[in-house]
């Protein structure tokens, strides 16, 4: 009998090789990751040299391209939570009543055209929202209101928050249908057992079970309408405005970031690298509200051991 | 001809033993699979019936015809009666939800909810208006986990998730959930089969202590357990009842041949 | 169905059902009712557009006499009469000269052509409301009367680049631009996501790197796109100084954006590739990267495929970090390579649907339209592929 052929030299060095190729390959997600974190950062440190950081986050004069220039972001931070807010208020319901309609209450064909439907809501481009919402739904605001003799900006934060929570519902209704689905059918037979409606069931078995997927979803649903950028440049308003009026308008962290970087400053003036400062409290805001979401559902799949989600 | 005598003796045996449940021409069909034939028979009062029989032969099915649990199945077709309490509970005028407050059921594998071992005993019986929240309720609670042979090793930690107790435990947490709401009949699908046998022990115990109150009936793949708690007995085998008497009377002097292959174990 | 009357003896007749019943009706029709508003916002929405967007696949021409002569190349308002020159489209007289150039037979004639319209009254031959003089819109209604101003069907909409005259704009830029940026777009992120994905399904150890990769993974798919913009200016453009505005520059930052989707349907695809495959080739004395490169990533290929195409259709509606590269500057040519300045269609639609005059609104639409149809056949092409090759264990 032959002995064994030892590897060659060749192919080790090849086979090491290629290993490292890929292993490169993943490691440049890696360095994106603080390739974007650095980046911004660099850049809104040297902001935060010209500017002060403590009337960044509380102050609440905005204005850039004056000699004196100012940059409190507290009215900015303030429309981006009402947006989100607005936007949040319409998807929630609207996204968790659908993924309860299709896992409680569709049949299963019925469930299987539904959901791409809803896929297709995900798939439009923002850009297309910012423009339905700046032509169709902010007009249509405006008269509304009209007629109760109110007057709401052609610009309100109530027509972007409305699109936006438009834009937003598959991913609470898509994450949210996965986990209630995941709840064991054992328990909504026991409960039923008992007496309890379906109603009842689902109210008080499968949702509280389900929560900390549906937390999850809204958390990530949240992410997505803080870092939307081109609903509210189209539809949402350019200056600084601390209200509780939804129907005035009001702008967010994202316009101020195009609108910082669009003009014809010098870049490395106080004006250009306000968006940079933004960008980094956009960043840490999205990044921790990821983590959280992550750590839920990592918590749900221990309990019920899904893997499907 | 045997059909005729056994439904005549059966009545006289109804007028003898109460029959709290009574089964008339049953048949059901998953789509356009016959599985249940016309299932004749009485279940008596404060008596525990096993349904005993090969694997698929539907006595999990007939089991779920008595609470409507079957109606949750899609494409699934009943005809005939089931009389609870000489009403049928398939008549146009009978709520589902109702039926199922008066007869409840006890699942194979234990179901706790993910709530406190309180909560899922009060759960049922506060939507169902029966306790109000409080001192009425703690006392429905307390007498659900006694009657259940509970109580002394929860009473301390009635808050703790009624998942953290072990597997007997839990069965016994949903026993104590299911008379909780004040059943007439209590349905348990296998109800041991998950089970160590120190715990199945303690569970037959309880379902004897229970019967006092309670009508039980039993599906079970376990011959012996049948023999250790039940009255009477069924045996079922693809969707026929083939023999239905006293518990002794099946085991030890079955009168059709197929029961008697079954019991001797000639098929399992 | 009385199930909730007390008849005499029906011992199941339970009172306080009948509110509980009615609870569950309405939860029931509140979640009925929540998927229909998003579906019939969605048919709304995309009728909508329609709506909108149809009127730009047409454009009003006239039918005039044209001069072609010394004076009319020079002036080329010349070349028609004076009562039509307020209706005539000045981009379409600006071209009388290469015209002239590439048809020399047309020198010194006088033809009746069909002429493009300026874009007012093509929006009130389009039913808008428009301030147009009297003298204008009767010689407008003469035309009408002879059948000489008409709607044809708008070439230039597919044939011109940008325009700061809309009857004269088009979407053509913008879709090449587009090629180019996703051309860059995916010979970047495939390659890399594929031997991400690779790497971590066959190569890796479990082991405290892998465990970094992931989590870093899906922090970068949890990124708004807008932050890659900031990325993509302060690195590749001030940093590695590549021209602004460029596909390449614009392909980079969003193949950044698109890894992560590749990376997560092409693990996908790797993990359901059964363990028996590579079992199988291991037995036959392969070496690794023989088992993984000649059997598993054809079979998984298909996933691959499909996680691709999801990405791309991603990648083709970003907007905002292109905006922050420079991507929408005004591009009235089509860029000649991926270094020059270009646009890309959903940038296009946007500085459109910024733009003052009327006629912009309904290109807007049309360019929607345009794009929503490439991303709809895309999809359905991903779907189509993954039905097509599910191979079912």
């Amino acid at each position: 009998m032959r002995p064994f052929e030892s590897k060659t030299r060749h192919n080790e060095v090849k086979e090491k090789l290629i290993k490292i190729l890929l292993f490169c390959a993943a490691a440049v997600s890696v360095l994106t990751t603080f390739g974007v974190l650095f980046s911004i950062l660099f850049e809104a440190i040297e902001f935060f040299q010209m500017r002060s950081f403590w009337y960044f986050i509380t102050g609440t004069e905005w204005s850039p391209g004056v000699e004196d220039s100012k940059f409190g972001a507290l009215p900015i931070f303030a429309g981006t939570f009402m947006i989100t807010f607005i936007a949040l208020a319409v998807a929630l319901p609207i996204g968790l009543g659908s993924a309860i309609f299709m896992s409680e209450y569709a049949s299963f064909s019925l469930r299987d055209k539904l959901k791409p439907l809803l896929e297709i809501l995900a798939g439009i481009p923002t850009v297309v929202y910012g423009f339905f919402a700046a032509i169709t739904v902010a007009p249509a605001i405006v008269n509304f209101f009209e007629i109760f003799g109110i007057h709401a900006s052609f610009n309100s934060a109530l027509a972007s928050g409305v699109v936006m929570g438009i834009m937003i519902i598959p991913i609470i209704s898509s994450l949210s249908d996965d986990v209630i689905r995941a709840v064991p059918d054992s328990q909504r037979k026991a409960s039923l057992a008992l007496g309890m409606t379906k109603s009842e069931t689902i109210k008080a078995i499968v949702l509280p079970s389900a929560l900390p997927g549906i937390i999850s979803a809204t958390l990530l649903g949240v992410s997505k309408a803080l870092g939307e950028t081109m609903i509210v440049v189209m539809a949402a308003g350019m200056r600084p405005n601390l209200s509780w009026n939804m129907l005035e308008d009001m702008t967010t962290v994202t316009v101020r970031i195009i609108d910082a970087l669009v003009g014809d400053h010098e870049f490395d003036s106080p004006d250009t690298l306000s968006a940079f400062a933004l960008g980094l409290a956009l960043f840490m805001v999205t990044f921790l509200l990821n983590i959280v979401s992550v750590a839920l559902i990592r918590k749900f799949k221990e309990k019920y051991k899904v893997n499907t989600l | 001809m045997n059909k005729k005598t056994s439904l005549i003796e059966k009545s006289e045996k109804s007028i003898k033993e109460n029959a709290k449940v009574k089964i008339r021409d049953l048949n059901l069909y998953y789509s356009d699979n016959h599985a249940l034939h016309d299932i004749n028979m009485d279940l008596y009062v404060n008596k525990i019936t096993a349904l005993i029989g090969p694997s698929g032969c539907g006595k999990s099915t007939f089991l779920r015809c008595l609470n409507r649990m079957n109606d949750l199945i899609r494409n699934v077709r009943i005809e005939g009666e089931v009389f609870i309490d000489e009403k049928n509970i398939y008549d146009k005028d009978v709520d589902e939800v109702a039926v199922r407050k008066r007869v409840g059921m006890v699942f194979q594998q234990p179901n706790p909810f993910p709530k406190s071992i309180y909560e899922n005993v009060a759960y049922a019986p506060l939507k169902h208006g029966i306790v109000r929240k409080g001192h009425e309720c703690d006392v429905l609670v307390e007498k659900s986990l006694v009657q259940a042979g509970l109580w002394n090793e929860v009473k301390d930690k009635l808050k703790e998730p009624g998942t953290s107790l072990s597997g007997g435990q839990q069965q016994r947490l949903c026993i104590a959930r299911t008379i909780a709401v004040e059943p007439d009949v209590i349905l348990m699908d296998e109800p041991t089969s998950a089970l160590d046998p120190i715990s199945t022990e303690k569970i037959e115990a309880l379902m004897l202590e229970l019967k006092e109150k309670y009508s039980i009936i039993i599906v079970t793949h376990n011959m012996q357990q049948a023999g250790r708690v039940a009255d009477y007995t069924a045996f079922f085998h693809l969707g026929d009842l083939i023999e239905y008497d006293e518990t002794e009377t099946i085991f030890i002097n079955p009168a059709k041949k197929k029961t008697e292959d079954y019991i001797t174990g000639r098929y399992g | 169905m009385n199930k909730l009357k007390n008849t005499s003896d029906n011992p199941f007749y339970d009172p306080g059902l009948r509110k509980r019943h009615a609870q569950a009706k309405r939860f029931k029709l509140f979640s009925i009712a929540s998927i229909v508003f998003a579906i019939a916002f969605l048919v709304f929405f995309l009728g909508d557009m329609i709506v909108k967007g149809l009127p730009a696949f047409q454009q009003t021409y006239m039918l005039v006499e044209v001069t072609y002569n010394e004076k009319s190349i020079n002036s080329t308002r010349k070349a028609i009469d004076k009562k039509y020159r307020r209706i005539v489209s000045r981009a379409w007289l600006r071209d009388i000269p290469a015209m002239v150039e590439n048809q020399p037979e047309l020198m010194g004639t006088t033809q009746m052509t069909w002429v493009l319209v300026n874009h007012q009254i093509d929006q009130y031959m389009k039913g808008h409301y428009y301030k147009i003089k009297d003298k204008i819109l009767s010689t407008v209604k003469d035309k009408q009367a002879k059948g000489e101003i008409e709607l044809h069907f708008n070439r230039n909409f597919f044939t011109h680049g940008d325009s700061k005259i809309p009857e004269n704009s088009g979407i053509k830029s913008a879709i090449i631009g587009s090629v180019l940026t996703l051309i860059v777009t995916m010979l970047i992120a495939f390659p890399l996501g594929v031997m991400t994905a690779v790497y971590l399904e066959e190569f890796a150890e479990d082991n405290r790197w892998s465990q970094i990769i992931e989590i870093n993974i899906n922090n970068l798919a949890a990124i708004p796109s807008i932050l890659f913009g900031l990325l993509g200016l302060a690195v590749f453009i001030n940093l590695f100084g590549m021209p602004r505005s460029s596909p390449m520059v614009g392909g980079l930052t969003l193949a950044l954006m698109t890894l992560p989707i590749i990376i997560v349907s092409a693990r996908a695809a790797l993990r359901s590739v059964p363990d028996s495959i590579r079992q199988a080739g291991y037995g036959l004395g392969l070496t690794k990267i023989q088992v993984v490169q000649d059997h598993v990533l054809p079979l998984a290929f298909p996933g691959i495929m499909t996680g691709s195409i999801i990405g791309l259709s991603q990648a083709m509606g970003e907007t905002a970090p292109l905006i922050i590269i420079g991507m929408i500057a005004f591009i009235p040519d089509s860029p000649g390579s991926i270094f020059q300045a270009a646009t890309v269609m959903p940038a296009q639609i946007f500085t459109w649907a910024g733009m003052p005059e009327r006629a912009y609104v309904e290109r807007t639409a049309a360019g929607i339209m345009v794009l929503l149809s490439i991303l709809i056949s895309l999809n359905a092409l991903a779907i189509y592929l993954r039905k097509k090759f599910e191979v079912n264990w």
